[in-house]
This record gives structure tokens, C-alpha cells and sequence, in this order.
């Protein structure tokens, strides 16, 4: 029950904006039935876990071979010795990776409660839900299938957050000393954590959208600009750095308020500058999160306003060097500054310009708001001279202390040869320097290895400074969620496999050899019609690119959710619209009953819908959750090498025939399908070695003959460019002469001839015993 | 920098640290004791420079002497190609090591399980990831590294080398084998 009254007058007093909800509104003409698993709990979705991990059996690779949780500890776990609490190291380990996916949900929970609680106090319980008006009316896929529920307002994801708030606890404790003791038990709570992950980052993002007017499932959302380059220098510069969008959006109402909006830039770093400029296209996206570090040292930013999520720890001292005050705003993220929630504007404005304070925490984002804007118009003229890197001059003089010692080389993530690019630029040459500009991922180690002091990631951004200026590029604002009638032109051609997958950049910018790579991917795929989806970091740097007539990644390719296009959902919370497009295909497509019934549609998604997730720079426990929510739904994910040290893969083994059997829905008879797809989770050392395993990863049992058929022709002529070969494992994916390509048809009928290849059938494939329509007494 | 230092600052491992290969003999003697030993090539074995080569000619001079069946991993596979040597497999280095761990897999070559699994050309890291993932699973696995820096997840690793150290050692293993 719900009622709300604006005012009231009454013998006791004068009563304002009651506004009272009792229990939940039973949903009125939602005739779906209620699946069998609504709300699920720790371990109602444990055989299904266990199936998939049947088939992709976990590989650890311990960062260390000790565990240091408890004050038994250190405990040595190599080999096959367990520690003082009696847990063995794949205990351990998959304990580790529960942590991560936790450490991850939570993250995107919170996020989650901050922006519905900011809404209800605004805009009151029943403000509605709309993430696309008429054309999306399955509008949360995710927690129609989870909990069992349709939303409908603001007020009823309050239902949903408890339930997730309640799930993170249990999972939190289930990595306590002396709880889990068995791998794939934990194993299965990662993919538990997955999935409340993916509910939590829908709640936010549908809340976001539904309340502050982002686009709407807009595949003509706006282009925005992108880039260092494309900040007005001349203007004060406001930089907002993490993911909560709401100082932003304070930031931007209060300028608009204001009549200032074309006084001041408003840019920003990671998925809050993705975010702002969902709810203003003015607002301007540095990059991804490795530009950090360079855009705090260029001096460009006048002021820094941190919300939470993914921000340096160093970024107050960072911001000391170049005299940027820094406000921070969230309780998460305190940064040991002082709480000013409760001083006027006005006096924490006087003491950030006098430079008395070089930073203040206020937990109120609308004062916040009225302090940045206000400060940064004050010291934008003074800070003028601090906008500035290392000359040419300071460049060679710090390159000619360098000893050569390599302790840079030895700190850095991805073994750049510092010392040699220091050697010449000591001798006046920059090109290395420039060149490692585009690898570096921004961390800063380097400099805290050097023993000279030299100030590395500053001089390497000096060497580039010819290069960051021309970093002006354009990305498609997020769109948001996926249209039903998207889904339903295209969800055919999926899942018979003639669009040859769905392919999903996501993630942080932990790239092995930069960023470009991730462009590269996206315009590889898109041009041979994949669907490409991006989000977050990587889609910023699906941005960084310029073919030779100047077009963007996103200037070539449709917005819209087809063959050949190339979507930007939004930032890390908008994840859930491409988990939510493969469970709508399931619904709207299929027309599967999605409410509460995880379990089937998982497997329908696993066994038909042919969509790969790739977190090229996976870094964060955020993107371990992501990926975590992926795997339960059956969707494999791919990432770089640097993903390898989350520590365990999910690999399936191509070679074990049986492994690869499903059940014929239609007979109930086991059938061998192949190895499809082969993994759930593996790291690729080389984008060429990615390419092809997105590839080979979007084959399902499913795909009739002709789908297999466009997907080999990929997986093959792929394979070819990049490897110089045919593939070894054709045998395996080809099912009847009718997979074969047609162009390809004499090499691959070859192949088959010399391994003693034979046919076998196409059936209707599930995991799931329940989904056989006629049993004939084999289960 | 110490000899036997991890090459990435950080990569401290745990109790068990890699023996460190102080002579091309010894890693020779590890190699002809090995019943069915396997030489895993990574993509930047096609990048750096040994001397007037790259580490890749190495290697495929290493697997035809020794007779050893390779694994190439990412591209590299393409490489080998142009220097006549066709690799046993492609697989991921992730996915090698499954394999790896495997007691009951017969091999690359179907001739049984590899009791020596040689790395060089990988990243730093992920070669740290995958030895560890051999050395807490596949006990019957020993593993050695080539690259000139030191890998304290394996079972054998050269120390850390300098340019003309590393050639010279290289050329050793190779020599050693031919006799």
C-alpha cells in the first residue's frame, strides 16, 4: 500500500510531503507465471553452477603460494599442503576470486542505493521507471528474471536492494575463516555475486536514466566529444573523476542555473564522464581511467571534484603539486579531508582559492556543486602558469640523471623499456618516449621505483605533448538499454546463428599494449557484422581512433542494435543492458516466461545466443563481478593478459568428447555438440590471439547450418590471417557438410577426410533435464 | 639487481623459488633426462633481438636439435611457419597449462604426458601466472624458462642475463644438444 499527501492540516499541526509505502503492490496484470526461483538465495542456482563447472573445470594460478587472512597465518598452501584452518589452495584461491566478485557487487550496490535514495527524496516513491518509452517494455529483463518481480517506479527497486543488500552480506561471510571449505562451492558464489552484480548495476542504470533524462534506448544518441585535447584551456576547468554521477549532474544544473555553462568546461575521467555526458552532451570525456595521472599533471584541471570508484588514491598529493583544490563527495572516499558538509559555501570557497585548505569533504553534492563552481572560476586565472609539463630542455636534463638502472623497467605493468627511451631522450631524441606514451597505462610505478627521482610518467606526457593535443575524438553518448523491437529483428538471426555474435568491449584500460587495440577489435568485428557493444573504459577507448578521412569508430558504424553496428551502452552500471539484450532475446524473441526463472534461461542463452564479452584491461574487482554475472548466464568472456592474474580461468577441454554432450529437448537423448563454446573465462596474450577466440567462442550447439557455416568463415579466415594456418580443431565444430563454407570447402572437406571426421545432428540443445519435452527414459 | 632477483619487482611467489640454471649444461641435462619434454613459444619470442636474431630462431633451433615438440602460443604459430618448423599445437598459454596439469592427457603428440615444460616469449607476467598454476598443480610437470630474466614460479629458470650472457647460453644449450 502507498499514499502520499502534500500538505495536510490538522489539530496536531501542519503535515508536508507524507509519503507512505506498506508492504508491496502485488503486480496487476503481469499473468507470467512466477518461475521456481524468485529472490534466490546462496544456493538455489548451485546445480546449475555446477553444471557449467562440470564443463569448465577451474585452472588456478596463485598469485602467491601463502595465505595471510588470518593470525594463523602466513600459511604455506603450495602443492598440496592446506593451511592451519584445514583449506587447500583451490580453496583458497577460488576464495580469493569470491572476494574480488564481492568486493565488486557491493561496489555496484552501493552505487545503486545512492542514486534510488537521491531520487526518492526528490522525486518521491512512485516517479516511473522509463528506459525507452513504448519501445522497451521489458524495461528490467535482469530483475524480471532474478527476483521475479516488474518495477514499475523509483520505489519498487527498494524491494530489489534489500534482497541484494542481503546477498553481498552472505556472500561476504561465506569467505570468513572456517565457512566454505570446497573450490567449486565458492565457485558457485562467485557466479552468485555475478548475478547480483548485474541486478545492482540495472538498478542504478535504469534509475539513472529514468531520472536525470539520459538517452532512452537512443541509438542516435548524441556525440560527444572525447579527448585532452578537446578541453578549452582558455575556460576554468572543473574535473570530475569515478563513476556517481550525481556531483556531476549538480555540477552541471548549478552552471545552468547560473547562466555559466558556457563559462566553464566540465570534464571528466572514467564512468562519471560517461555518465554526465548521458545528462549533458556539453560535458567533455578526458578518457578512460589511466588518464588520470597525466591529465592531474598537465595542470588543465583548476579544480578536482572526486565522487567514488576507481580513483587514485594519490590524487589529493597529485593535485597538491599542481595547487588544484580537490573536493570530495562521497563517504566512501573521504581522502582524510576535513568534513565541511556543515560550513557555508561561501567560507569553504574562501578558504580553497586563499589556499588555506587543500581540499574539503562535503557530503552534500548540491553544496559541493556551489563550492567547485565557484572556486574554479576564483583560481582558474591564478593557476594559468601551472598549466604546463617538463620543456624540452627539462626532458633531456631529468633523461641525462637516469643511471640506467632499470628498476623503472623492473616496475612497470607492461615491461616498457623505460631506460632506452631515457638513454636517447638524454641525447635530445624523443621518439621512444613519444611512442611509449600510447603503452603506458598510467600507474606512476616508475616513478616510485627511480632512485634518481625523475619524475618518468611526466616526462614520457611532455614527450607527447604534440600528441595530446591532437587527442580530440567523438563518442556516442550511452545509450542505455536495448529496444524490444531491436531484439526482435535481430534476435533470430542470432540465435540461428546467421548474425555471426555478439561481441561486448567492456571494462577498465589495463591494456598490454594500449588502448588502440580495443578500437581495432571493435571496427574488426563490426565490419564483418558482429554486433559490437561497448561500455565503460573501453568504450572510450573504442573512441581513440581515426581512420584515414578522420571518422571515429563510432562515426562509421550505426549506434543501433544490428549487424555491423557498434553501440556505447553507457558506463560500468550499463553492463546490465547487454546481459539484458541476451536475456531478452530469450523473452521477446523466443518468448520464454522470464520471471524468475533463471535457470532456463540461462540455458536457453548459453546454448543459443552467441555473444562474447572482452575486458581487453580488465583490472578491477568491479569487472571480476561483471564477468562473474556473464558466466552464470552462460556468456563466455575473454580478456587480456593481464586478466590471467585474477587468478583462475574457466577452461573447457576441446579434446574430452565427452564433455560436449547436451540433451535433444525433442528426445530426451544425449547428443555430442563439440566443444561450444569452449571456455567461459580465458585470458588471450595477444589481441591476434583474441580475435580469434571471440571468433570460435560465438559458436553454440544451436546454430543451424547456415549460421555455422558464416561463423566458420570467420573462425577460419581469421585463423588464417593471424595464425597462417587452417585450425586444427574443424573437426570438432563442423557438424555436417552443410557447416562448411562454401569458399573454404575443399581445404576444410580435406581436413575432415585425414581426421576420420563423420556427421552428426543438430539438436534442440539444453543442459537441463526439465526442458525435454518427450523423455524417453534417457535423462 | 641480484641474479636471481624476480625480474618484475613484485613477483615474489611464496617458500618455493626456482633453481636457478647457472650453466647451459645443466639445463641440457635437464632437457635429455626429460622423457617427453615440450618448449612453449610465446608472441614476443618473434620481437626480441638476440644479437643478430630473434629470440624465435633460437628456440626453433632448440625444438629441431632436441627433437622437441612445440606449443605456440598467441600468432606466433605464423612465425614458426616462415622458419619451416610447424608447431605441434596453437593453444593459449592458459590453455596449455590446463592441459599440462592433466596427469592423463597424452601429450601434444599423443605420445603421453610431458614431464618438461619449457617457456620463453611470453609476457613476464602471465609466464608467472601459468608456472604458478603448474607448480601448486601439476606435480609431475617440471618447467624451465629461457628468457633472460629470472622466473622464480618455475622449477629451472636462467638467472637474470645480460644481452651477450643470454646469446651465449642460448648457443650453449643448442651446441650441447647436437653432440
Amino acid at each position: 500500500m502507498h499514499f502520499a499527501i502534500k500538505e495536510l492540516n490538522t489539530s496536531l499541526g501542519k503535515i508536508r510531503d507524507l509519503d507512505i509505502s506498506i508492504g508491496r503492490i502485488e503486480e496487476e496484470g503481469w499473468t507470467d507465471p512466477v518461475g521456481p526461483t524468485p529472490f534466490p538465495s546462496l544456493a538455489s542456482l548451485r546445480n546449475w553452477d555446477l553444471t557449467l563447472l562440470q564443463r569448465y573445470r577451474p585452472f588456478y594460478m596463485p598469485f602467491c603460494d601463502l595465505c595471510c587472512l588470518c593470525t594463523y597465518g602466513k600459511c604455506d598452501l603450495t602443492g598440496d599442503k592446506r593451511g592451519a584452518c584445514g583449506i587447500d589452495m583451490p580453496a583458497q584461491q577460488s576464495r580469493m576470486v569470491l572476494l574480488a566478485s564481492s568486493i565488486g557487487a557491493a561496489t555496484h550496490l552501493s552505487h545503486a542505493r545512492e542514486l534510488v535514495d537521491r531520487i526518492l527524496e526528490r522525486n518521491g516513491h512512485q516517479k516511473p521507471i522509463d528506459v525507452g518509452g513504448h519501445n522497451v517494455e521489458v524495461e528490467a529483463p535482469i530483475i524480471r528474471l532474478v527476483c521475479g518481480i516488474r518495477p514499475r517506479t523509483i520505489g519498487d527497486l527498494e524491494e530489489v536492494l534489500e534482497y541484494l543488500e542481503t546477498e553481498v552480506t552472505q556472500l561476504l561471510a561465506a569467505t570468513h575463516t572456517g565457512m566454505e571449505a570446497n573450490n567449486l562451492d565458492f565457485e558457485s558464489k562467485v557466479l552468485h555475486a555475478g548475478m547480483i552484480d548485474q541486478v545492482a548495476m540495472e538498478v542504478a542504470d535504469i534509475a539513472q536514466v529514468s531520472a536525470f533524462g539520459f538517452p532512452r534506448a537512443d541509438p542516435e544518441a548524441p556525440l560527444v566529444q572525447l579527448g585532452m585535447g578537446t578541453v578549452d584551456q582558455k575556460k576554468p576547468v572543473i574535473l570530475v573523476v569515478g563513476h556517481n554521477v550525481l556531483p556531476s549532474i549538480d555540477i552541471i544544473d548549478y552552471l545552468e542555473h547560473n547562466g555559466l555553462s558556457s563559462d566553464v568546461e566540465v570534464t571528466g575521467i572514467c564512468c562519471t564522464a560517461t555518465d554526465m555526458t548521458r545528462y549533458s552532451p556539453s560535458a567533455k570525456i578526458i578518457g578512460p581511467i589511466s588518464w588520470q595521472l597525466r591529465y592531474l599533471r598537465s595542470g588543465i584541471p583548476d579544480v578536482v571534484v572526486m565522487d567514488e570508484q576507481c580513483i587514485r588514491a594519490d590524487t589529493l598529493l597529485e593535485a597538491q603539486k599542481m595547487r588544484t583544490p580537490v573536493i570530495a563527495t562521497s563517504p566512501k572516499n573521504c581522502a582524510g579531508l576535513p568534513d565541511r558538509s556543515g560550513d557555508g559555501a561561501e567560507e569553504i570557497v574562501a578558504d580553497l582559492v586563499a589556499g588555506k585548505a587543500s581540499g574539503a569533504l562535503i557530503l552534500d553534492s548540491v553544496k559541493a556543486a556551489q563550492v567547485a563552481v565557484q572556486t574554479v572560476l576564483e583560481v582558474a586565472p591564478e593557476r594559468s602558469h601551472f598549466k604546463v609539463l617538463p620543456s624540452t630542455d627539462m626532458i633531456t636534463e631529468k633523461a641525462g640523471e637516469c643511471t640506467q638502472c632499470k628498476l623503472c623497467r623492473r616496475s612497470c605493468p607492461n615491461d616498457l623499456a623505460i631506460p632506452d627511451a631515457m638513454k636517447a631522450a638524454a641525447k635530445g631524441k624523443f621518439s621512444l618516449l613519444n611512442e611509449m606514451y600510447d603503452e603506458c597505462v598510467g600507474c606512476g610505478r616508475c616513478e616510485h621505483a627511480c632512485p634518481q627521482g625523475i619524475p618518468i610518467h611526466s616526462v614520457i606526457c611532455a614527450a607527447a605533448q604534440k600528441q595530446i593535443k591532437e587527442e580530440t575524438f567523438t563518442v556516442r553518448a550511452g545509450r542505455g538499454a536495448i529496444q524490444d523491437v531491436e531484439i526482435r529483428q535481430v534476435g533470430g538471426p542470432i540465435v540461428l546463428g546467421e548474425i555471426p555474435g555478439v561481441v561486448a568491449f567492456v571494462g577498465c584500460a589495463n591494456y598490454p599494449k594500449g588502448g588502440r587495440e580495443v578500437a581495432e577489435m571493435c571496427m574488426e568485428f563490426a565490419h564483418r557484422r558482429y554486433i559490437v557493444v561497448t561500455s565503460g573504459c573501453a568504450a572510450m577507448s573504442a573512441a581513440m581512433y581515426r581512420d584515414d578521412e578522420g571518422h571515429t569508430p563510432y562515426e562509421m558504424y550505426p549506434g543501433s542494435f544490428e549487424a555491423g553496428g557498434l553501440l556505447n551502452v553507457g558506463s560500468c552500471v550499463s553492463n546490465a543492458h547487454i546481459a539484458g539484450a541476451a536475456v531478452k532475446i530469450a523473452s521477446i524473441f523466443a518468448r520464454r516466461n522470464l520471471r524468475a526463472n533463471y535457470e532456463e534461461i540461462a540455458d536457453y542463452v548459453y546454448n543459443r545466443v552467441g555473444a562474447v564479452g572482452v575486458a581487453w584491461g580488465a583490472m578491477s574487482q568491479k569487472a571480476a563481478a561483471i564477468a562473474s554475472g556473464f558466466w552464470r548466464l552462460g556468456i563466455p568472456v575473454v580478456v587480456g593478459p593481464h586478466g590471467s592474474k585474477y587468478r583462475r580461468m574457466l577452461l573447457g577441454r576441446a579434446d574430452k568428447k565427452e564433455d560436449w554432450s547436451v540433451f535433444d529437448a525433442r528426445s530426451g537423448e544425449r547428443v555430442y555438440v563439440g566443444p561450444v563454446p569452449e571456455h567461459l573465462f580465458v585470458a588471450a596474450e595477444t589481441k591476434e590471439e583474441a580475435a580469434v577466440m571471440v571468433a570460435k567462442l560465438c559458436m553454440r550447439p544451436n546454430d543451424t547450418s547456415k549460421g555455422r557455416a558464416i561463423k566458420l568463415n570467420h573462425y577460419i579466415d581469421l585463423h588464417k590471417r593471424y595464425m597462417g594456418t587452417l585450425p586444427s580443431d574443424i573437426p570438432l565444430l563442423v557438424r555436417t557438410v552443410a557447416d562448411i563454407p562454401l569458399t573454404m570447402k575443399s581445404d576444410v572437406l580435406n581436413i575432415l577426410r585425414e581426421s576420420g571426421w563423420s556427421e552428426h545432428s543438430i539438436p534442440d540443445p539444453t543442459l537441463l533435464s526439465s526442458q525435454i519435452r518427450e523423455k524417453k527414459g534417457v535423462r | 639487481m641480484g641474479s636471481t632477483d624476480p625480474w618484475m619487482i613484485a613477483e615474489v611467489a611464496g617458500p618455493r623459488r626456482a633453481s636457478v640454471i647457472t650453466k647451459a649444461e645443466v639445463a641440457d641435462a635437464i632437457i635429455r633426462r626429460a622423457r617427453h619434454p615440450l618448449l612453449i613459444v610465446g608472441s614476443l619470442s618473434a620481437e626480441i633481438e638476440v644479437d643478430d636474431r630473434k629470440l624465435i630462431d633460437y628456440l626453433v633451433l632448440l625444438a629441431q636439435k632436441g627433437g622437441i615438440p612445440v606449443v605456440a602460443t598467441a600468432q606466433v604459430g605464423k612465425d614458426l611457419l616462415e622458419r619451416d618448423l610447424t608447431p605441434d599445437r596453437q593453444m593459449a598459454a592458459v590453455d596449455i597449462a590446463q592441459r599440462l596439469a592433466d596427469p592423463l592427457w597424452k601429450g601434444v603428440d599423443g605420445k603421453g604426458p610431458h614431464d618438461l615444460a619449457m617457456f620463453a616469449g611470453l609476457p613476464y607476467y602471465l609466464t608467472q601466472t601459468v608456472l604458478s598454476g603448474l607448480k601448486h598443480f601439476a606435480p609431475a610437470v617440471k618447467t624451465m624458462t629461457l628468457d633472460n630474466v629470472y622466473h622464480p614460479q618455475a622449477s629451472w629458470s636462467l638467472s637474470n642475463l645480460s644481452l651477450r650472457d643470454w646469446v651465449t647460453t642460448l648457443r650453449s644449450i643448442i651446441e650441447n644438444l647436437e653432440e
